[in-house]
């Protein structure tokens, strides 16, 4: 990824009174690793390599930094990524049932993806839609209230391409 | 978009748009907060506008940010009716748009009501769910458009930073939130002024930085998210104002990853505010500089920490850091740069405390916590949603009114606050006023504010678990005892909801508790142990139970308790046979049962049966319902073991037979018989006791040939008494009965008599214990 790709200079420049041109581009790290990951699903090496490159950051440094959070990914996943959210009120109104019924039906566990990379079955902290729990995503498609009818149209429209 | 040039402007931008505002133009306000656009609200509001332009009816569709109740969503306003509806449903716009928007009547169907008998509650304000809340923080949250500028000015906003740009000088702004005394909505409190004062007392011509934490990764709670989605600009506002206050010319919002609409959101209304001259450079002809960048998280919980928060913000990774130097301070903050860090609600609670004046702030709320305090209500109750309420309500408020009490008329068990880091509140403290500093006696806190009711199917202990095993997995691993303590007493409690639960678990995790609490290096680590801590205060007997009992009284840790078929339940639809894989349910010809050598425990059969006809019960339950001993019985003997003496006195029929000492033996021995008693007291004149006559005295008296007739019983009664204390326990007594070898124990409490207890009576009250061992 180029520098001109991330929008550098209307990001960045205006902080270039305060911090040096070193920092701005440390500053775009997590915002590209973003970019790179919302294009191709997950982080290629070739495109880190290109990135190490263009923001002169060590490549170690950017593994260091892309595999301490759990949003970047380093193996391509599924086209639609199912996220059971495992927070605390979703969790006392039997997201755990959801998760297992999931996983059973695609033969996938958490955090795994399906082999023909149709689906990755997921748990998330919160999707702060706690009101509705227990609560499952699809990309960017919330679905609450989760029953057993409301499941099996859910699990219909993830088999839906 | 016009650029304002000047205070001019705006307040006469202010004062036209307020006019329109004015004006008897209905408005529909759809709510269209995440879990109300789960339901379908978008196509509620396009419905409608579609509907009104067919039918010509003049009206404005708002898409507000969240409106609250959640659970009863898709939620709707009519101004200037003030009807509230609720379950909105699209295929009704036509009605919706006639009816309410063209001639004002209500579409009852849609109107909130406790139960079908109720009567509806038209307005908002009479709904019990809004009644009890005062709204700051969310002033605006639901109300206006978060993607419209105009609106938000409309509802009075930017109106502090007017009043602070014509007549207050930054210290002035400064005193103000001092005296206000707002503590930091993101969990620990720590006075928002002295915050300030501190990062702007760093480093005279030091570029100083603003920096909103919008990283909200406690699960159960979504405050901040709703500020950010439903309005944006009193976040800015609130921002502008600290910046201006402590001559900081940037400003960075950092928002977790998982909320791609408030970054949306946030991004069009900082474009918004720029276009209009409300924030970049020389704000409102005033000469000042601000301008604030939006800063994506990547899924840390650990960020939301302020050292990890400002790492991940100059593109590190999130490690927290040994403090000092404070972020306020040289070197600490972003790039160094002293920066303020607050959370996302603290700077929305800013605008109105500038607007009213601190003394308005200080009359809500307590006076050690003034001001109000979102929550998210989840978990079970009734009505889930978001609240705002002032600081010294009662938690009891909050569940039963606001909330509306538990759902299905379950038993309260307990409440969560304040997230993973926070505590589980029993019932006992339902009363206890919520502020900062009262959540922290019962071993909780505040933290970001949500707020999790759990009833009596939830298990205490698989609670403690999730959290900690939540911590666990967020530990960043910087420093041993978060990184290696919370895996350890993960371990320890897998092992307790498994079954495999050691004696001696309990005073392990107790240690790692204290060590963990104490040598980690950031607030995630020091706080991780606290959900473990207060279930291990307020519930320790569900600990007890799990390991030693072998048993969970939720029914929701498997592997633990006996599984049986409740025969008088059972349907015998045969669902368990069927999904048990290891073929533990046996049929009989007309019948189930469990066969406990198979049985492992993995709840399948629980799980499927219609009927609940399988129970899961303690090893010593089973043990005395073989023996034909129902199981409350049980239960009460345990009870009793923990009774007096006196306990078992009044459970008998009061009576004390007493018999003068010089009445004949013929006498005792009539009395006995008459009364059908085996003793009575002897007493002398006054009625003091002497000694007791005892049908084992009968036997001695016919055996030495005592004259029945002429003998007085005061010569033949025993006196070498032993009185017992009514306080005494009982297994004592017991004891001491049985190694002096008596049958009648004479209570005795000084010079009064206060009756006989014999060894019957208890062996009878110990019977089904005694039978069950």
């Amino acid at each position: 990824m180029k520098l001109e790709d991330l929008n550098f200079d209307e990001k960045m420049s205006e902080l270039g009174a305060i911090i040096g041109e070193e920092e701005r581009k440390r500053g775009v790290l997590i915002p590209a690793l973003h970019q790179i990951q919302n294009k191709t699903g997950y982080l290629p090496p070739e495109e880190l390599q290109e990135l190490s490159l263009s923001l002169g950051i060590p490549l170690v440094e950017i593994y260091s930094v892309a595999s301490f959070y759990k949003l970047f990914h380093f193996k391509p996943r599924g086209r639609k990524i199912v996220k059971v959210c495992f927070g605390t009120a979703c969790y006392v109104r039997g997201a755990r049932v959801v998760l297992d019924s999931l996983s059973e039906e695609f033969s996938v566990k958490d955090g795994e993806t399906t082999k023909d990379l149709a689906m990755t079955l997921e748990t998330v902290g919160c999707v702060g839609c706690c009101g509705l729990a227990p609560v499952v995503t699809c990309n960017e498609e919330v679905v609450g209230e989760i029953d057993g009818r409301k499941l099996d149209e859910f699990i219909d429209s993830v088999k839906k391409e | 978009m016009e650029r304002l040039k000047n205070i001019k402007e705006f307040k006469s931008l202010k004062d036209s748009l307020c006019l329109q505002k004015g004006g008897a133009r209905v408005r529909a306000s759809v709510c269209c907060g995440l879990p109300c656009t789960a339901l379908g609200s978008q196509e509620i509001a396009r419905e409608l506008s579609d509907e009104a332009a067919r039918q010509g009816v003049e009206v404005d569709i708002v898409k507000t940010g969240c409106q609250g109740l959640c659970q009863k969503g898709p939620l709707m306003q009519v101004e200037p009716h003030g009807y509230f509806y609720q379950k909105v449903k699209p295929e009704r716009a036509g009605e919706m748009v006639s009816k309410t928007l063209g001639s004002g009547q209500p579409v009852r169907e849609f109107l909130y009501r406790e139960s079908y008998l109720d009567e509806v509650k038209e307005q908002i304000q009479d709904v019990p769910f809004y009644s009890k809340q005062v709204k700051i923080a969310l002033r605006n949250t639901g109300k206006v458009d978060p993607h419209d500028i105009h609106q938000y000015i409309a509802a009075g906003g930017f109106k502090a930073v007017e009043k602070m740009f014509s007549r207050m000088s930054p210290d002035d702004v400064l005193e103000e939130v001092k005296k206000a005394n707002l503590r930091g909505r993101g969990g620990a409190g720590f006075p928002a002024g002295f915050k300030w004062a501190h990062t702007k007392r760093s480093g005279k011509g030091v570029p100083k930085l603003v920096i909103a934490n919008g990283d909200e990764g406690d699960p159960g709670a979504f405050m901040d998210r709703s500020i950010m989605e439903g309005d944006p600009f009193s976040l800015l506002e609130g921002m502008l104002i600290c910046a201006y206050s402590i001559d900081a010319h940037f400003g960075f919002i950092y928002v977790r990853h998982e909320y791609p609409l408030a970054i949306k959101t946030l991004e069009k209304a900082i474009k918004q505010a720029e276009a209009m001259g409300l924030l970049g450079k020389n704000i409102l002809g005033t000469g000042f500089d601000f301008s604030v960048f939006i800063k994506e998280g990547a899924g840390a919980f650990v960020c939301g920490e302020a050292t990890s928060l400002v790492a991940s913000l100059e593109g590190q990774r999130g490690f927290p850091r040994a403090r000092p130097p404070r972020l306020s301070e040289v070197g600490g903050g972003a790039w160094g740069y002293p920066s303020n860090l607050n959370n996302i609600e603290t700077y929305a609670c800013v605008p109105p405390i500038i607007e009213k004046g601190a003394d308005w702030f200080l009359g809500i709320g307590t006076p050690g916590s003034p001001g109000t305090k979102v929550f998210s209500l989840a978990g079970k109750v009734n009505n889930t949603g978001l609240v705002e309420v002032p600081m010294g309500i009662t938690l009891r408020e909050i569940v039963e009114e606001i909330g509306g009490g538990i759902l299905n008329n379950r038993k309260f068990k307990a409440i969560q606050t304040g997230g993973p880091s926070g505590g589980c509140i029993p019932e006992q403290y339902l009363d206890l006023p919520v502020d900062f500093d009262s959540l922290w006696q019962v071993g909780s806190m505040m933290g970001s504010g949500g707020m999790v009711v759990m009833d009596e199917s939830d298990c205490m202990v698989d609670i403690a678990k999730f959290f900690l095993a939540f911590c666990q997995s967020e530990s960043c691993g910087k420093c041993p005892p978060c990184r290696v303590g919370t895996y350890q007493m993960l371990q320890i409690m897998e092992r307790i909801t498994s079954g495999e639960g050691q004696p001696g678990d309990i005073e392990r995790l107790e240690k790692l508790i204290e060590t963990v609490g104490e040598g980690s290096l950031c607030g995630l680590g020091r706080s991780a142990p606290n959900p473990i801590a207060t279930t291990l205060r307020y519930f320790r007997e569900e600990y007890e139970e799990h390991i030693h009992d072998k048993y969970c009284r939720a029914n929701v840790c498997s592997g633990l308790g006996v599984y049986t078929i409740d025969q008088k339940a059972c349907i015998l639809c045969g669902l368990c046979k069927e999904a048990c894989a290891f073929d533990a349910v046996r049929e009989r010809r007309s019948s189930y049962f469990i066969d406990q050598e198979y049985c492992t425990k993995c709840k399948v059969c629980f799980e499927v049966c219609p009927v609940d006809a399988v129970k899961i019960k303690k090893k010593t339950q089973i043990a005395v319902e073989k023996i034909k001993i129902p199981y409350e019985a049980m239960v009460s003997v345990k009870r009793k073991a923990k009774l007096t003496l006196w306990d078992v006195l009044k459970s008998k029929p009061h009576v004390v037979i007493t018999i003068y000492h010089d009445s004949t033996v013929a006498d005792a021995i009539k009395t006995l018989h008459d009364r059908n008693v085996s003793s009575v007291f002897v007493v002398d004149d006054n009625g003091k006791l002497i000694g007791i006559f005892t049908e084992r005295d009968v036997v001695h008296c016919y055996n030495k040939g005592v004259s029945c007739q002429d003998t007085p019983v005061g010569q033949v009664a025993r006196k070498d008494l032993i009185k017992f204390e009514p306080s005494m326990g009982i297994s004592s007594a017991i004891l001491i009965a049985s190694r002096n070898k008596k049958r009648h124990m004479p209570i005795v409490d000084g010079d009064r008599i206060l009756g006989m207890v014999t060894f019957r009576d208890l062996v009878s009250y110990l019977l089904p214990e005694i039978s069950y061992i």
